[in-house]
């Protein structure tokens, strides 16, 4: 029952963000802040993650091809497909729901805890609009980091490949032009955006709502983790479904 | 001026509030007292519209809030300056940040002219030179200060303190107590404070509402505190040695 009086407060919350906007003069700025901190500030994990995820993918592709019959080019192809259908969009989420989620739980939680949410209320502000709403616009660029994890990822696979010895680069690069089908960029996109917004409003519904002190904010950061993930799964599989089943 | 009709406030099983009238006066410090638990902060919360009433009303210079609409009830909380008992100012923000606040959100004046106010408030509450300080590198006798400043930035006809001394030493605490009925008194604000420091109520209770659980148990002021035989107030406000000999001072002398 819990969970289900927490999905009606979740979708209150979505409905209540997109009310009584703050002036365009803040919410510009904020925006601007939460930009610099969500999408900015993951950029260097990401990528880092990315390039040495893409260098495991083809080592193991590599490693499992025993047969002579097995073309070559399948390291790039297994890679290329890995990071763009799944790695990218939905490992990458995952990190981010410990990342970005954690955060965001823990900086609303503590001002709920500080009393700040009430002085924004107090004031008349819509503190749901204020605090989350930029949120979702500055992850709406999360794409972005997104093109740049698969990319790194390839160039990670293409990397240990060639110098490890595991493929030849020409194998490599056949193999990530083979059968290539554009539309799983765009699933992939879809899916990211999806993702962005479980990522901006799941962590700011824990953050907002929760109750207690200082070591309330720490179980509010971990439950928003477990939930955030759990969601992002559900949803992959729903879309995948859809987009591609 | 507030008036308080009747309200009665639940929480699940619990009936916190059971029907408490009060009226507030303009110009006036006006405290609110009791024990822990006895529903001071649900009340102070009713106050500023954060919590709504099962029962009962409550009206703000003859206007009720519950048959207010939204807007009309956000342009009474802009009328509303609220000083919490953490100060609740906004970490990101410097103390000018915090100040000008309001006047960002809520007004259309230029940058020059929000700092002139910010300035003249700053200057009133004897924090001119702490404007490009952050909250956490200020003490938090100034944080309060500060507090204060962003509530009365905006003119408030009504400010709301909870507790606004806790945390303080002794003096710090009196300075904070006479800055509030200072800028009660020049601004004539109506002023609720919620509190349940005896300093406060000697130095500044104009008027004293006594709350034990959840009713109005008396109503006075400052000097007619010594006077009462009400056993809960004299339980409340006694205490302390230092009170009870300061009534048996009183006493003495009248005799």
């Amino acid at each position: 029952m819990k969970q289900l009086a927490d999905i009606g407060s979740y979708a209150i919350m979505v409905r209540e963000v997109f009310k009584k906007p703050t002036k365009w003069r803040i919410m510009k700025t904020l925006i601007l802040k939460e930009i610099d901190e969500l999408i900015y500030g993951s950029l260097g994990i990401l990528i880092f993650i990315s390039f040495f995820i893409g260098a495991v993918v083809a080592i193991q592709t590599a490693m499992n091809i025993t047969s002579e019959f097995i073309p070559k080019n399948l390291v790039g192809f297994a890679t290329r497909q890995s990071m763009i259908l799944e790695f990218a969009p939905t490992f990458c989420s995952i990190i981010m729901a410990g990342k970005v989620g954690s955060f965001i739980t823990s900086s609303i939680g503590t001002m709920r805890v500080t009393e700040q949410i009430d002085a924004l209320e107090v004031m008349g502000v819509n503190a749901l609009n204020y605090l989350v709403f930029p949120k979702i616009v500055a992850l709406m660029l999360y794409p972005f980091i997104i093109a740049v994890a698969m990319y790194v990822g390839i160039f990670g696979g293409w990397f240990a490949g060639v110098f490890g010895g595991f493929s030849t680069s020409a194998d490599f690069i056949e193999g990530i032009q083979l059968d290539f089908i554009p539309f799983h960029i765009v699933y992939s996109f879809i899916k990211t955006l999806v993702f962005a917004f479980i990522l901006a409003t799941v962590p700011s519904f824990h953050g907002f709502y929760m109750k207690g002190g200082a070591l309330e904010v720490g179980k509010a950061s971990t439950t928003s983790f477990v939930w955030t993930s759990v969601v992002i799964v559900i949803a992959n599989y729903i879309l995948t479904q859809l987009l591609l089943g | 001026m507030i008036e308080v009709d009747n309200i009665h406030k639940s929480f699940g099983d619990a009936h916190i509030l059971k029907g408490i009238s009060a009226c507030f006066d303009k110009g006036k410090t006006n405290l609110i007292i009791g024990q822990s638990g006895s529903g001071k902060t649900v009340f102070l919360k009713c106050l500023l519209g954060l919590f709504i009433p099962e029962e009962g009303s409550i009206s703000y210079d003859g206007k009720k809030y519950s048959e207010l609409s939204s807007a009309e009830q956000r342009n009474l909380r802009q009328e509303m300056g609220m000083v919490f008992q953490g100060s609740a100012l906004f970490d990101g923000m410097t103390v000018a940040g915090n100040v000008m606040f309001p006047l960002e959100m809520f007004t259309k004046q230029s940058q020059s002219e929000m700092e002139d106010r910010v300035n003249i408030v700053l200057k009133r509450v004897n924090l001119i030179d702490a404007d490009e300080k952050y909250p956490s590198e200020i003490s938090g006798g100034m944080q309060k200060r500060v507090a204060i400043a962003r509530a009365i930035v905006m003119n408030p006809k009504y400010l709301f303190c909870d507790e606004p001394n806790s945390g303080l030493d002794p003096r710090t605490a009196i300075i904070i107590d006479n800055l509030i009925k200072e800028i009660t008194e020049e601004y004539e604000i109506t002023t609720v404070i919620n509190t349940h420091d005896m300093n406060s109520v000697m130095e500044i209770g104009e008027k004293i509402i006594f709350l034990k659980d959840g009713l109005k148990a008396w109503e006075g002021t400052k000097n007619e505190i010594f006077k009462t035989n009400n056993k809960a107030v004299t339980d409340f406000v006694y205490s302390s040695e230092l009170f009870k000999k300061v009534r048996q001072m009183y006493i003495e002398e009248r005799n």
